[in-house]
């Protein structure tokens, strides 16, 4: 029987047009064994939960390096709430300034990696907060 | 079907909630839903089932795309299984057909769900059948299947599908590539693809010859070839139905409502022909084997014992008995 896979859904909200990190972390996240739903470019925070939805992820991965963060990761986790995808896990990447972490953290975000992360870094946080049961 | 009471609450929660199916395909993948496919069996064989295949990069999942939303605007509700390979060094993918499907986004009469090959060779999983059951029974009147990017023998979805598009693009090949045994014999509609692109005129001349020279071949039947399809021996498949190429543009949409009219008529010459009973016929049969196969290969290791078996190979790996002999000796072991 195969064994089950962890799912993330690589996602670029916003309109900067900067997805050489996502598709880094993409590649990476499948070099660990992960299947990566990648949705591309300028992804509105419904598209991202209806695909995260469909697609029954575990994790919903964002990439965001407009400084539209403190906009979007909100809407987005609102979103998730209304439909009752409350045990999927949130990490956001790209430009996010110090004193804004803590405040994502406290809204839901179980993790963020900035420029400079180290992809092992990001795959070991996900294996970590997914329990695959 | 007609009393809503006795569904089965798998096939009414499928129904009314998008979450409840998306959940219930994840345990199909996982293999880990036997008795809930077993409930909804009943309530599927409504939908069309249509597979679209091709070489990478002719443009399937642009031409999914337009597909979707022209029935759409016939007031159509479609899923979309989209497949895309596994690697063979990690067990990970990129799953990345969404990317040309963002227009079909928030119509609630559209699903959309990416699914790996998770190691299976024949271009789509070995769990896409069920899949393609759970979204039948969910109720929609379309299943597009989208395969990997296919070149000549992932022909897996011919026993998946009621119609199989295959989709060429200009350049890929001379008319050679076009008479090579494999997806082109599937095929019950070809598509051109691309078709303002250079080169589309001598595409579609190789793969009109290469029809014609099925024809004359054959004597009978262009199906006919489908009996090296493993999965579906078709057996007295006639040859009223002609293969037609068309020409696309999936970047734009051109030829899309040709492609659906002609899709139609599949579907209508499957059903008054009977080819449809003959071809459902014959992959249920191959499936059920498989299955029985699978099912008696694990009860055998059961009583003989994994550790025998691997014994058994060790006395092989050493030249002591063939393969063949270890296999027969293994049967012998295990009654």
């Amino acid at each position: 029987m195969a064994e089950r896979k962890i799912r993330v859904l690589v996602a670029k909200p916003g309109l900067d047009g900067h997805d050489r990190g996502a598709k880094v972390v993409a590649r990476a996240l499948r070099d660990a064994g992960m299947e990566v739903i990648y949705t591309g470019l300028r992804q509105t925070p419904e598209m991202i939960v209806e695909a995260a939805l469909q697609e029954d992820v575990d994790v919903i991965g964002l990439s965001i390096l407009s400084g539209a963060h403190m906009a979007l990761v909100p809407r987005i986790l609102e979103l998730m709430k209304a439909h009752d995808l409350n045990d999927v896990k949130v990490v956001l990447g790209g430009i996010i300034p110090d004193e804004d972490v803590p405040v994502l953290k406290q809204m839901g975000v179980s993790g963020i990696f900035g420029p400079g992360s180290d992809t092992q870094e990001i795959i070991e946080h996900i294996r970590k907060v997914v329990s695959l049961e | 079907m007609s009393d809503v009471a006795t569904l089965p609450p798998i096939v009414t929660a499928i129904r009314e909630s998008r979450r409840a199916l998306a959940r219930l395909l994840t345990r199909i993948e996982n293999h880990a839903a036997a008795s809930e496919l077993a409930a909804l069996y009943p309530f599927g064989g409504k939908a069309h089932l249509i597979g679209v295949t091709g070489a990478p990069g002719t443009g399937k999942s642009s031409l999914v795309n337009w597909m979707a939303k022209a029935y759409r605007a016939e007031g159509k509700t479609v899923s979309i299984l989209a497949v895309d390979p596994t690697s063979p060094f990690s067990g990970g993918a990129v799953l990345g057909d969404r990317i040309r499907m963002r227009d079909l986004h928030g119509d609630s009469g559209v699903f959309i769900r990416s699914m790996a090959t998770r190691g299976n060779l024949g271009g789509i999983a070995r769990t896409t059948k069920d899949m393609i059951r759970a979204l039948d029974a969910a109720g929609f009147d379309i299943v597009l299947i989208e395969t990997v990017g296919a070149g000549q023998s992932e022909v897996e979805i011919a026993s998946a599908a009621q119609t199989v598009i295959v989709v060429e693009a200009p350049g890929l090949g001379d008319d050679v590539q076009a008479i090579k045994a494999g997806i082109l014999e599937i095929a019950d509609i070809l598509v051109v693809n691309k078709a303002d692109n250079p080169g589309v005129e001598s595409t579609l001349r190789a793969l009109r010859a290469a029809l014609d020279l099925g024809h004359r071949v054959e004597r009978v039947m262009h199906h006919g070839k489908l009996m090296d399809v493993p999965a579906v021996p078709v057996i007295g498949e006639d040859s009223a139905w002609q293969t037609p190429i068309l020409q696309t543009i999936a970047t734009n949409g051109t030829g899309v409502s040709e492609l659906l009219t002609k899709i139609a008529e599949h579907r209508a010459y499957l059903q008054e022909s009977g080819v449809q009973r003959l071809r459902e016929r014959a992959s249920i049969s191959a499936e059920i084997e498989e299955r029985l196969r699978d099912l008696l290969l694990a009860r055998l290791i059961e009583r003989v014992g994994a550790a025998h078996v691997q014994a058994t190979i060790e006395r092989v790996l050493r030249r002591e008995i063939d393969p063949n002999s270890a296999a027969q000796a293994l049967l012998a072991d295990s009654g």
